[in-house]
């Protein structure tokens, strides 16, 4: 797994790519948690995430959590069918907020 | 109609690592679409096995990384039969439950994505020595 991260109209944006699993997901935990605390929205762009099990799943509930927590912004944006399709099994996808777009998210705000 | 064959498709065997597990996503990939699975049931497949494999390494080994976990995948008729074995101590099969999705927070979605995937799922003792079996079976589609 890789990512970026970069600022666009004053929110984090968290591109992840690749396989979040068991090996790679305390990686993804870290970075969406990081971003969370500094404070700002937070968009995380999952069209290159090509496979995610329960443990990436897992980091998304908890900076969705800790999102929640401090007032702001959390969305999944541009959700790749294959994770969208763990998402759904997991039901989540009725809990995140998912744009299919990065601009529909900025746009929208939450 | 070409005849299809029946019997063991793979044995493979793992380290329980997290690191392994990439290996033994490509295994059961590449030999589920040799079955004749479409693309949805076998990332499901895929899904499932990395699933219980993670739960192994977990709740099984306990984080141990020199165990080892085998796969072997039996085509029986138009079924896919999967055994998944370990070598660790006996787990309480009472306690392998999926949990409540509405519950949102983190963990505990493994079992449920085996359970919900898969067309049966048996948490047994391995036969004829210590460790554990989890038997499951799939039909082709």
């Amino acid at each position: 797994m890789q990512h970026t991260l970069k600022e666009e109209q004053g929110a984090l944006v968290i591109a992840l790519e690749g396989e979040v699993d068991l090996e790679h997901s305390p990686k993804a935990r870290e970075v969406l948690l990081a971003s969370i605390d500094r404070g700002k929205d937070v968009f995380v762009d999952m069209s290159g995430v090509t496979y995610i099990d329960s443990s990436g799943v897992a980091s998304l509930v908890e900076g969705f959590q800790r999102a929640k927590t401090q007032g702001s912004t959390f969305a999944l944006v541009a959700v790749n069918p294959a994770a969208l399709r763990v998402l759904e099994l997991a039901r989540l996808d009725r809990v995140f907020v998912i744009h299919a777009t990065l601009a529909e998210g900025l746009d929208g705000g939450t | 109609m070409p005849a299809v064959s029946e019997g063991r498709v793979l044995n493979f065997t793992i380290r329980a690592r997290s690191d392994e597990l990439c290996r033994m996503r490509d295994a059961v990939r590449t030999c589920v679409e040799a079955s004749g699975c479409s693309e949805t049931p076998t990332a499901d497949i895929v899904l499932v096995i990395d699933e219980a494999c993670q739960n192994i390494i977990r709740h099984a080994y306990k984080g141990d990384p020199n165990g080892e976990i085998e796969l072997q995948i039996d085509r029986e008729g138009d079924h896919l039969v999967f055994a998944l074995l370990d070598r660790a101590p006996l787990i309480d099969t009472e306690k392998v439950k999926g949990r409540d999705l509405d519950d949102v927070r983190p963990g505990g979605l493994g079992t449920h994505f085996i359970r919900e995937l898969m067309d049966q799922a048996d948490f047994l003792p391995r036969p004829g020595g210590a460790g554990n079996l989890l038997r499951m079976t799939k039909r082709i589609e």
